[in-house]
């Protein structure tokens, strides 16, 4: 009782995830979307138009002549890089640089970040999940995290602590140390962000027993190959063996199921190397 | 100077009987500066023919320039062969992509991953390198200067123009005009006009006096208005660009995949007659595969 007091407390304090970038999410589903619809949502969105306008004015790439707005930007370098551009930055944006618990947010938003490129490739190939909802399960799975690293710092700690040194799975220790896991923490932060339910029930459920088909198939595959992978890491030591058949005609085992995935690697070499980003954003 | 088109084809490659005079491979150019110095435009299916025909010349230097990395421009260069063969040099030269952070270094490497290709890129022998260009940074090769120009595409593309001893030529790689994404009585439509205006003054001044514009002609006016935003030009737009920067020679290319050789011939004939005015005092043609401009 006293933990799920203290869990409000803790999601009230989070910051609102970006409306707009859920909107340039919604937009983007639709193909024919107006560009001037997107540039309108990232322009009235202070945060995320500085954050690409930095990116772009960053003596890397070396544009010719500084980028002053979404528009110029999108005479620059075209809709379609900037509308991708937003929603890396968006997933990146989320993560607090530094927090008292020592969990490691660089690894976590590997993990993340590969989850959700996965999720959006078993999504398109089972063909039974939107591939973009499918794409932010996997982002924001593990959300609850974070809201532990930063306002339960040192409970957490010892929950990390407890998986490392026994091998048991973290949503148990923090069930043991926090009282409640980062299933329900992350749950309720989906909520608060006002996230379709289905995406809620996602999270809530992602350790329980995996659905046979839709978004929780497709994230708890994705969740096991990236640690199957050992692709970033998000404090969870324990891998669940693949129930049968839940792969479909995919593969009876996670390294199966990746490789069928085409453009994987190279995808999760993307998020590598923007998940490296995140110190100068 | 010196050019050489080994393939012309748009989006995939086209072999077949409806594809013999123009060529059914995927965007490959070949350019000779005066020294000799090796500069090969784009590594679509044409740039295996390009290697076989290198082969006799190896160990080669070569200095391949990518517009972009869309596959109809990177998909055969796994199968530029000396990249297999010890004491060659490749220089491989292209755009950066700021939603990934990377550039083309990864090239080579997405392609040549083990389930999709018998070789990894680690395993190549000839001695490969990758340099990240930035738009507007002109490099030197050889008696050559090249500076990418930021164009219009879904992707990072750059056109390059090439200088040699005062000839020079202009290769927009994949280029659409760009538009105004706000209609006339928007109010935000005369602030985005008038950046649309400077971005395209920039790239008519960049391509300005060259004796040779390669451009992108995918479309006609037609098929144009049901694929704005695919990012391609149409025969219109690239007469009117060797028209404002004053090129003598422009090779219309990246043909549309479904277009036969008589089909093709039929729309440059009618986009001519269409454009007399503009057209006047450039030569004007087709790119086909095996077709040399030496000047
Ligand atoms: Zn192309
Ligand atoms: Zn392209």
């Amino acid at each position: 009782m006293h933990f799920e007091k203290e869990l409000l407390i803790a999601v009230e304090k989070m910051p609102a995830f970006p409306k707009s970038v859920q909107r340039v999410l919604e937009l983007t589903r639709n193909p024919d979307s107006a560009p001037k619809l997107i540039v309108e949502v990232i322009a009235k969105d202070p945060v995320m138009t500085a954050r690409i306008l930095r990116v772009l004015n960053s003596a890397f790439y070396g544009l010719p002549s500084k980028v002053t707005g979404v528009d110029h930007a999108v005479v620059m370098l075209g809709i379609n890089t900037i509308k991708n551009l937003a929603i890396r930055i968006a997933a990146v944006g989320m993560i607090p640089p530094t927090n008292d618990a020592g969990f490691d947010t660089n690894r976590y938003l590997l993990h993340s970040l590969g989850c959700a490129e996965a999720a959006r490739l078993l999504a398109q190939k089972l063909d039974d999940a939107d591939p973009t909802e499918a794409y932010i399960a996997g982002l924001l799975h593990d959300i609850g995290k974070i809201l532990y690293a930063l306002y339960q710092p040192r409970a957490f700690r010892a929950a990390l602590d407890r998986s490392a040194a026994t091998g048991l799975a973290l949503h148990l220790a923090e069930q043991e140390v926090l009282g409640v896991d980062h299933t329900v923490a992350g749950a309720l932060l989906a909520k608060k962000w006002e996230f379709p339910d289905t995406l809620v029930d996602c999270i809530r459920q992602h350790h329980q027993a995996p659905p046979r088909q839709g978004v929780g198939r497709t994230l708890f595959l994705a969740n096991q190959i990236m640690k199957v992978r050992a692709f970033g890491d998000a404090g969870n030591p324990e891998i669940v063996a693949l129930p049968e058949g839940l792969g479909g005609s995919l593969g009876n085992d996670y390294e199966g199921v990746a490789e069928s995935l085409a453009g994987l690697d190279n995808l999760l070499a993307q998020a590598g190397s923007y998940a490296g980003m995140k110190e100068e954003s | 100077m010196k050019l050489r088109f080994w393939g012309v084809r748009g989006s995939i490659p086209t072999p077949g009987p409806e594809t013999v005079r123009y060529g059914g491979n995927t965007t490959c150019l070949e350019v000779r500066t005066d020294d000799g110095t090796l500069i090969l435009l784009d590594g679509g299916t044409g740039i295996h023919r390009a290697a076989l025909n290198l082969l006799r010349e190896m160990p080669i230097r070569a200095n391949i320039f990518l517009t972009h990395t869309h596959w109809d421009h990177i998909q055969g260069l796994p199968f530029f062969i000396p990249i297999f063969v010890p004491g060659n040099r490749v220089t491989l030269y292209g755009p950066f992509d700021p939603v990934s952070g990377s550039g083309v270094e990864q090239v080579m490497e997405v392609q040549m991953q083990y389930s999709f290709f018998p070789v990894r890129e680690a395993e190549l022998r000839a001695n490969m390198d990758y340099r990240v260009l930035k738009p507007g940074v002109s490099v030197s090769v050889g008696d050559a200067t090249i500076t990418p120009v930021l164009l219009s595409h879904p992707v990072v593309n750059y056109g390059y123009r090439i200088e040699c001893n005062g000839k020079s030529m202009f290769f927009t790689g994949d280029h659409e005009p760009h538009t105004n994404i706000y209609a006339p009585g928007d109010e935000a439509h005369a602030a985005y006009e008038e950046m649309l205006v400077r971005q395209r003054s920039e790239i008519v001044s960049a391509m300005a006096g060259v004796d040779v514009l390669v451009a992108d002609s995918s479309y006609t006016p037609e098929e144009y208005a049901t694929k704005v935003g695919w990012g391609h030009g149409t025969y219109d737009s690239s007469i009117g660009l060797a028209a404002a920067a004053g090129a003598k020679t422009l090779f219309c290319t990246h043909h549309e995949p479904t277009r036969s050789d008589d089909a093709l011939e039929a729309v440059f004939a009618a986009a001519l007659a269409r454009n007399r005015a503009a057209a006047a005092g450039i030569d004007i043609r087709l790119a086909a595969e095996g077709v040399v401009l030496e000047w």
